[in-house]
C-alpha cells in the first residue's frame, strides 16, 4: 500500500441527516393519515384511498418512462400523450376483437384478453416509439425549443391518425365482467378495477426497481441519466441505449393508456394529452430521472385529487398545482432529482 | 528513435464559435508518463477532450496505436484502449462506488486480482465500496475517477488534473499510486498545473500555450532549466508550485 495513503473512516449519518432523506419516504403516509383526519368516516377514506392509489399508480404508469427518457437523453416529450392514446385504442381493438374472452364469465379469459390487449398496446407503443426517436426527436436533441415544437406536431399528428383509423368519436371501452363491480371491505366498497389498477402498478415499480438496481442495462441507464458523456467514455453507445429506453417509455404509456382508458371507460383521441398535465406535474415533483420519487410523487397526486374531490371539489382542480409548488418550494429540484451532472 | 503510441497532426478544434485548438502536434511514447502543461485555457482539457472523440476536430489527425481515430465515435476510441479520467471526475454519484467500478469493467467482469491491487492502492474504494460516490470526499472521487480509469488493462490513460482541489496529504498518496501505475506497461498522458507533481512523474513532457504547443521535450531537460520554466510558463507555473 502507498506509504501516504490517507486511512479512510466510515461515519454513520446524523438522525438528522437520515431523516431529511427519508423525508419524502413518509409524504404518502402523512397525506393519508390526515386524509383520514379530515373525512372522519373510515369507511369513505378507504374508498378514496385506494381510488387514490389506483389513480395514482396509473399515472406513474404513464409517468416512469416520461422522467427517464428526460433524464437520460435530456428530451422534453410533450408527444408522450400520443404513445397513451395509442395504446389505449390498440387495447380497444385487441379486446374488440377478443369479445368473446372479455364477455365470458371465466375469470381467467378475462384477465388473458386484457394480458393480450396490454401485450399488444406496448408492442405498437414501443415500435412507434422507436420511428418516432429516428425521425422526429434525433434530429433535435440538444435543442429543447425545438424539441417542444416537433413533439408537440408529433402529439397533433397522432391524434388526427387516430381519428382517421378509429374515427373522430369518442369510444365506450367496457371492462370484462370481473374487473366489474366491487369488493366489500366492512363498509367500504372498493372497486375491483382500482385493486387491479394498484396490483399492476406495484408489480411494475418493482420490476422497474430491479431492472435498475440489480441488471448492467439499467446500472448503464442511471449512469446515463447522471453523465452520458462519461458512459460514452467508458465504452458504452449511449444512443443504443437511448433508444432502448425511449421505446420502453413509450410502451409504458401504452400500457398506462390500456389501463387509464379502462379505468375512465371511454376512450378518445385527446385522452392523452390531457392526462399529460398530471404526468407532467408528477415528473416535477418526483425529480427529474427519478423513478422512486416519481412513485411517491404519484401516489401524492392520486391521494391529494381524491381527498380534494370528497372535501372541497372546487379546490380539487387546483390541489395538484398547489402541491407541486409546496414540494418545489421545499426541495427545488424535487423530491430525489437525479439529474445534476449535465 | 521512440515508439509512438499517440499523434496528434495538426490538430484544430472549434467549440462554438471558438477556435481552441489551433494546430496542436503532439507525441506520446508507448510508456512511462508524458505531461501536458500550460497556463489555465491553454487547450489542455480540449486537447484531452479530443483525443477522447468528445469535441470532433475540424482539422488535422489522430492516430492511437498505428490507427486513425480522429472522426471515431468516443466508444469506440475507449474500446480502443484508452481510459479518460476528466477534470471534474466524472463520477456517478447516485451509483455506489462499486456500480462506479462495475461499469468501468467493460468486459463485465472485475479481474480480482486486479481489483485488490487497486484497492490496496486506493484504501477508500474498498471501505466505500457500498456507499453512493456521492458520498465521497473530492480526494475519494479522484481516486474512484482513476480507479474506474484502471479497472482494466489500458494502453493509455489520459488524466485531466487529478491534484486539482485536492489537500497535499491527498496529492502526495495521489502521485505515489500514479508513480506505481507507470510501474505498470500503462501509457500516461497527465495534464496537470501542479508543477511538483508533474516534475516527479513526467517523463517528457509538451507545453501549450494559446492552443498549440510551444515546448516538447524531456522532464529532465524542463526540471534543471529555471529559465526555460521561466519563459514558457511565468508566473502561472510559479503560483502552482
Amino acid at each position: 500500500m502507498s506509504s501516504t495513503a490517507i486511512r479512510p473512516k466510515l461515519v454513520a449519518a446524523s438522525p438528522a441527516e437520515r431523516l431529511k432523506s427519508a423525508a419524502p419516504l413518509l409524504l404518502a403516509p402523512v397525506l393519508a393519515g390526515l386524509g383520514l383526519v379530515a373525512i372522519g368516516d373510515g369507511a369513505t377514506w378507504l374508498t378514496l384511498t385506494v381510488a387514490g392509489l389506483a389513480m395514482g399508480l396509473m399515472i406513474f404508469i404513464m409517468a416512469s418512462g416520461l422522467t427517464v427518457v428526460f433524464g437520460l437523453m435530456d428530451v422534453i416529450n410533450f408527444g408522450h400523450g400520443a404513445f397513451v392514446s395509442v395504446g389505449a385504442f390498440v387495447g380497444f381493438t385487441v379486446l374488440a376483437w377478443l369479445a368473446g374472452w372479455t364477455q365470458s364469465p371465466a375469470v381467467m379469459l378475462n384477465l388473458l384478453a386484457v394480458f393480450l390487449a396490454i401485450l399488444a398496446s406496448m408492442a405498437v407503443t414501443g415500435g412507434i416509439g422507436l420511428m418516432f426517436e429516428r425521425v422526429i426527436v434525433a434530429p433535435v436533441y440538444g435543442h429543447h425549443l425545438k424539441q417542444i415544437l416537433v413533439t408537440m406536431g408529433g402529439l397533433i399528428v397522432a391524434q388526427q391518425l387516430i381519428h382517421v383509423i378509429w374515427g373522430p368519436d369518442a369510444i365506450h371501452l367496457s371492462r370484462p365482467p370481473s374487473l366489474q363491480g366491487a369488493v366489500i371491505f366492512g363498509e367500504a366498497a372498493i372497486e375491483k378495477y382500482r385493486l387491479f389498477a394498484v396490483a399492476v402498478g406495484l408489480v411494475l415499480f418493482v420490476a422497474m426497481r430491479h431492472v435498475l438496481r440489480s441488471t448492467r442495462v439499467g446500472l448503464l441507464v442511471r449512469a446515463g441519466v447522471e453523465n452520458g458523456e462519461m458512459v460514452e467514455a467508458l465504452g458504452y453507445r449511449i444512443r443504443r441505449l437511448f433508444l432502448l429506453v425511449f421505446m420502453a417509455g413509450s410502451a409504458l404509456a401504452g400500457l398506462g393508456g390500456v389501463m387509464w382508458g379502462l379505468y375512465q371507460e371511454t376512450i378518445t383521441a385527446h385522452m392523452g394529452s390531457e392526462i399529460m398535465v398530471l404526468v407532467f406535474v408528477v415528473v416535477i415533483i418526483g425529480g427529474l430521472g427519478s423513478i422512486e420519487g416519481c412513485f411517491i410523487g404519484a401516489l401524492l397526486v392520486g391521494l391529494l385529487s381524491n381527498y380534494m374531490a370528497f372535501l372541497a371539489p372546487k379546490v380539487a382542480l387546483v390541489s395538484t398545482i398547489a402541491l407541486m409548488v409546496g414540494v418545489l418550494m421545499w426541495r427545488p429540484q424535487g423530491l430525489y432529482p437525479v439529474v445534476k451532472a449535465k | 528513435m521512440a515508439d509512438i503510441l499517440l499523434r496528434l497532426a495538426g490538430v484544430h478544434t472549434h467549440i462554438g464559435p471558438y477556435h481552441i485548438l489551433q494546430g496542436v502536434d503532439l507525441e506520446v511514447p508507448r510508456g512511462g508518463v508524458s505531461v501536458l502543461l500550460g497556463r489555465n485555457g491553454a487547450g489542455k482539457s480540449t486537447t484531452l477532450r479530443s483525443i477522447m472523440g468528445l469535441w470532433t476536430p475540424s482539422a488535422g489527425e489522430i492516430h492511437f496505436d498505428g490507427t486513425r481515430i480522429d472522426g471515431q465515435p468516443t466508444p469506440a476510441i475507449s474500446r480502443a484502449g484508452i481510459a479518460y479520467v476528466p477534470e471534474n471526475m466524472g463520477i456517478f454519484a447516485d451509483l455506489t462506488v462499486g456500480e462506479n467500478m462495475t461499469l468501468a469493467a467493460a468486459s463485465g467482469t472485475m479481474d480480482p486480482q486486479r481489483l485488490s491491487w487497486i484497492k490496496e492502492l486506493f484504501p477508500p474504494i474498498a471501505t466505500f465500496w457500498d456507499r453512493p460516490a456521492g458520498t465521497l470526499s473530492g480526494g475519494q472521487k479522484q481516486m474512484l475517477s482513476v480507479s474506474r480509469a484502471i479497472i482494466e488493462p489500458r494502453k493509455l490513460i489520459l488524466i485531466d488534473e487529478p491534484s486539482k482541489g485536492l489537500a497535499p496529504a491527498i496529492i502526495r498518496a495521489m502521485t505515489d499510486a500514479l508513480r506505481q501505475l507507470k510501474e505498470t506497461e500503462t501509457t500516461i498522458l497527465l495534464v496537470e498545473q501542479n508543477f511538483q507533481m508533474a516534475k516527479s512523474l513526467g517523463d517528457t513532457v509538451a507545453v501549450m500555450d494559446d492552443g498549440r504547443i510551444v515546448h516538447a521535450g524531456t522532464m529532465a531537460e524542463l526540471a534543471a532549466d529555471n529559465g526555460l520554466q521561466e519563459r514558457l510558463m511565468g508566473l502561472s507555473l510559479e503560483v502552482h508550485q
